[in-house]
């Protein structure tokens, strides 16, 4: 059977056509904007090209109006190389070296099919590092699901688990940390998000864009199929509704082994010097590679679709054009470099084809059959989709749910009910030991592993002769934001900050992945607006740009949203990772030293949440300020070796950070609460700008004499066991806590292979 | 002990090829890489067939590999005496070559797994185990997904009988394999095949031990004295 292809001619000469432009997920002011650009009706192909170019997903038109103060509010900063706008953002850390960080989410995919949606998340967000040059080093999976004992978690869960280590084993990238995060919000809504890091050298940075008249258009990597089509445009930029038909054609599959090649015939080429732009293909495909590449270069391209090698011969112009087919790039070649990069495509056993050439015409043009089937000015397509000004509003309940602080909640008040209160904490699914999932990755492979989960931060080494590194930490408590977004975004920051500080890390940057609900409702923008506002005017305070992002809308089932979850990321540099503080208790005698001030502030708290189902009230008070002067104490402990560990103090506070202390190498302390302190508040509450450190008896005075020289405040609370001795908390109102360390790692670690395993 | 040169192969889908080399390295040995497509050892003094997903493990693990280029004088090689070693995934490679006896399956729990493992060392008149003693308990990362052990009756009691397991899993079985075993050698003991990885176990910064090192070490001694 023969199908009439839609060509520029047809356009002009049938300008009466009906076009399913709603089924492509387009608007009808859209649509017409397109034939105003165009001054005739788009082809099919155009059309299919646009729809999946202004999706929500690809354009960002509901969030760029807000996203632009991440830009505008940039700190003083020389360590950006690249900022905002391209695959990733690439951050100078000394010595000529460069690293490119970014998270994105894969959450719909993930729900339809959690395999292949988790483990394309992955592939995903390693080519968006890979073409920025870098070689891709770690990965790391912000997760959130709905509650733990929820049928559709028991679905979803071990699916992505699976997937990411199905994926990011295969391809050789160490998973380092991440989060796991249960709470009914994400039922039917979990969020998949995969955060990737790279290194390279300065003069390796590339990016995408299409120079120099003349020069070839290649197209390497898998052959291009019919799965995902539409991926970004259906699936990532609508919601779910019950009833409605099945989208698992609009899910992509992954062959990790093809990404694997991918990556290292990429780095060969780049290293050779045979690449003038590079692009990676994600979502959107044919059609986003070449029009950004395009309007990123001379403006002109020219393609031959028929070239395109592909897996499914029946696939009609329009579907190649929106196929999101994964393991897949693209190189603008110089015409008389081109053989040595085919030769380096055959080493590697990577199909590659010459699609096409970069002209100065302004205009993308696509061939098929022979016939023009795309004729439009590349810009359009790429850069100027539509922005919306979305209207906000302050939610109607954000009062009433702010009124209900948990002053009124019962609290223990006796040793024997903290005792129960810690136990049933560490056992809860938010609190307890993730290892049941973390023993599914692969945390070794590469060889430059320093710290992995569960420590405050992955830290891995970038030079193996002078130990420069990075530490890396993703955070972010919903339940917080969505008591108050703007503070909540800010917490988040606060706490991945503060996590990478505590490793002994400088915090040099920023990545995010903006979960929300759908931006078409006024009280979901609302939160988008005053999260990106919180988020942009701290990171302008602790000095750190945001170098890149991503956002997920239309996180909702019906009419109900997730809880705000801005996902941020935070990238430090250490001098020499031979010195980074690890969390664990290790030595006998050490003492321990709480830093910061504890106040009474349970909203939006683990036990809040676990003991009595509460969310209301305010969250934690942000002061960055003295999140600064922590960090600093912190970096210059690790630098000049004066304390043996750190932890960060957050979810669950002092006890569950004592806990984790603890279990770590199963080594105990005694610790106690401080005279005058309320025991429950000293325990339970979730201050921030607070860590907990270990010191030798000897440096006590040199720690303390830090902390004071920064002004935080620095308190001995107990001292370090010998091992496998009990976790003591004394002064606990009528008496001491005891906590066996067997009891407190059998509470934390049943809890998940007894719901998944 | 340095210029000792110790091939490393790296097939497509090879992962822990740069960990097996840099093992070497601090073991004081001198890494050469070995091409999967290439039919050439380059006159190296031992090889290393590194961990990882050779062909994607797409068929079954290691069958592809067995058919590249570089396995035809690799064998040859081996059963002249060449000493090599095949770590995870390059035990499996070893196994669908016939240089070693049995086979390796998926785990019995069907997870990948990875942790930190104690071994037993069992037999240390191996090329790659002189350097420890017998018995010696070890910890080093064990990663895998196909990593159970499994041989008919007669032939696990050959190995046995033979002092041909090399080291074995304990306090936990990771992945149901038969006897505990976690590595087994050939008759003549220049061939070993390990499932845990011992090339991450070489430094302190980055391995939960340096107990991995012994068996680079073994072979540079090995050399040395040979």
């Amino acid at each position: 059977m023969t199908r009439h292809t839609d060509t520029v001619t047809d356009a002009s000469t049938t300008p009466e056509v009906e076009q399913p432009y709603a089924e492509l997920g387009l608007k009808p002011d859209e649509y017409q904007r397109i034939r105003d650009i165009l001054e005739r009706r788009p082809t099919s192909a155009e059309l299919a090209m646009y729809s999946v170019m202004w999706s929500e997903h690809c354009s960002y038109k509901s969030s760029k109006v807000h996203l632009r103060q991440f830009g505008d509010k940039t700190p003083d900063t020389d360590a950006l190389l690249v900022g905002i706008g391209e695959n990733a953002g690439v951050v100078d850390i000394g010595d000529g070296w460069a690293v490119t960080f970014k998270v994105e989410s894969h959450n719909h995919p993930s729900y339809v099919e959690p395999y292949q949606g988790a483990a394309t998340g992955i592939g995903g967000i390693v080519r968006d590092i890979l073409s920025m040059g870098a070689r891709p080093v770690a990965v790391m999976d912000p997760l959130r699901f709905g509650a733990a004992d929820h049928p559709d978690t028991h679905r979803v869960l071990p699916g992505v688990v699976a997937g990411i280590g199905g994926y990011g084993n295969c391809l050789g990238l160490p998973n380092v940390g991440g989060e796991i995060v249960f709470d009914p919000s994400y039922q039917g809504n979990p969020l998949v998000n995969a955060l990737c890091v790279g290194t390279m050298r300065h003069e390796d940075i590339h990016l995408a864009s299409a120079k120099g008249v003349g020069n070839l258009v290649v197209l390497y990597g898998a052959k291009t199929g019919g799965d995902g089509i539409g991926g970004v445009s259906v699936l990532a930029s609508e919601t779910f509704e019950d009833g409605g038909p099945a989208k698992r054609p609009a899910v992509q599959v992954g062959d990790p082994f093809m990404e694997k090649l991918l990556i290292e015939c990429t780095l060969e080429v780049l290293h050779a010097g045979l690449v003038e732009g590079i692009q990676d293909l994600g979502g959107a495909g044919i059609s986003c590679a070449t029009s950004e590449l395009a309007s990123n270069g001379e403006g002109g391209m020219h393609v031959v679709l028929d070239r395109v090698p592909l897996r499914d011969r029946t696939l009609t112009p329009e579907e190649i054009l929106m196929s999101e087919s994964q393991e897949r790039m693209c190189a603008v070649v110089r015409p008389d470099r081109i053989d040595a990069f085919l030769a380096i495509c055959a080493r590697w056993d990577v199909d590659a084809a010459v699609i096409g050439e970069v002209t100065d015409t302004g205009r993308l043009v696509i061939e098929w059959h022979g016939e023009t089937i795309v004729d439009v000015p590349p810009r359009t397509v790429a850069h100027d989709g539509p922005v919306y000004e979305r209207p906000y509003a302050r939610p109607a309940w954000q009062d009433e749910l702010q009124a209900d602080a948990p002053e009124h909640l019962a609290r223990p008040t006796s040793a024997g009910a903290v005792r129960d209160t810690v136990l049933r904490l560490v056992a809860s699914p938010n609190l307890a030991s993730k290892t049941w999932v973390t023993s599914q990755y692969d945390r070794y492979v590469l060889g430059n592993t320093v710290l992995a989960q569960p420590e405050d931060a992955g830290v891995i080494r970038v030079d193996e002769e002078s130990g420069r590194g990075v530490a890396i930490s993703t955070d972010c408590n919903g339940r917080f934001a969505k008591l108050d977004p703007y503070a909540g975004a800010q917490l988040a920051l606060a706490e991945a900050y503060r996590n990478v500080a505590a490793t002994g890390a400088r915090p040099l940057a920023v990545t995010n992945c903006l979960n929300f609900g759908s931006p078409e409702d006024p009280d979901v923008m609302w939160q988008f607006a005053e999260a990106v506002r919180g988020l942009a005017d701290a990171c302008l305070e602790l000095g750190t740009p945001v170098t890149g992002g991503n956002v997920s809308f239309y996180n909702q089932t019906g009419d109900v949203a997730i809880h705000p979850t801005p996902v941020v990321g935070v990238l430090g540099v250490v001098d020499d990772v031979a010195r980074r503080t690890p969390m664990g208790f290790r030595h006998d005698g050490d003492l321990v030293v709480a830093l910061g001030e504890t106040r009474d502030e349970l909203a939006g708290s683990e036990w809040a949440h676990v003991v009595h189902d509460h969310l209301g009230g305010l969250p934690p008070s942000v002061d960055l300020g003295a999140e600064r002067a922590l960090a600093e104490v912190l970096t210059a402990a690790s630098r000049d070796g004066i304390v043996t560990a750190a932890h960060d103090l957050s979810d669950g506070g002092l006890a569950q950070g004592l806990v984790e202390m603890a279990l770590r190498n199963g080594v105990g302390a005694e610790v106690g609460v401080p005279p005058g302190a309320d025991p429950f508040v000293t325990l339970f509450s979730e201050s921030t700008a607070r860590a907990v450190v270990t010191v030798s008896q000897e440096r006590l005075g040199a720690v303390l004499a830090l902390a004071a020289h920064h002004g935080v405040p620095a308190t001995v609370v107990g001292a370090v066991g010998e091992a496998g001795s009990d976790l003591v908390l004394t002064g606990v109102y009528d008496g001491d806590v005891v906590l066996p360390l067997a009891q407190l790692r059998e509470a934390a670690e049943a809890t998940l292979p007894a719901l998944f395993g | 002990m340095s210029g000792m040169r110790v091939g490393v192969i790296t097939f497509p889908g090879s992962l822990d090829d740069r960990d097996a080399a840099r093992a070497v390295r601090v073991a004081g040995g001198d890494p050469v890489a070995l091409w999967h497509a290439e039919a050439d050892l380059h006159a190296v003094d031992a090889v290393v067939i590194p961990g990882g997903f050779s062909y994607g493990d797409y068929l079954r693990c290691g069958a592809i590999a067995r058919f590249a280029p570089v396995m035809e004088p690799l064998v040859a090689a081996a059963e002249g005496g060449l000493p090599v070693l095949g770590i995870c995934n390059g035990f499996q490679i070893l196994c669908e070559t016939h240089l070693l006896p049995g086979a390796l399956v998926r785990n019995d729990h069907l997870h990948f797994i990875c942790r930190d493992q104690r071994l037993r060392i069992e037999s240390t008149d191996t090329a790659w185990t002189s350097s420890y003693d017998r018995g010696q308990e070890i910890v080093v990362p064990l990663k895998n997904g196909e990593g159970g052990y499994v041989a008919d009756e007669a032939t696990l009691d050959r190995l046995e009988g033979e002092g041909r397991v090399v080291a074995r899993y304990l306090e936990v079985n990771p992945n149901g394999s038969r006897r505990d075993i976690a590595g087994i050698a050939n008759a003549r003991g220049n061939v070993v095949g390990l499932m845990p990885h011992p090339e991450h176990a070489v430094e302190e910064l980055t391995g939960p031990t340096t107990d991995g090192l012994g068996f680079f070490t073994s072979i540079l001694k090995g050399l040395v004295e040979a």
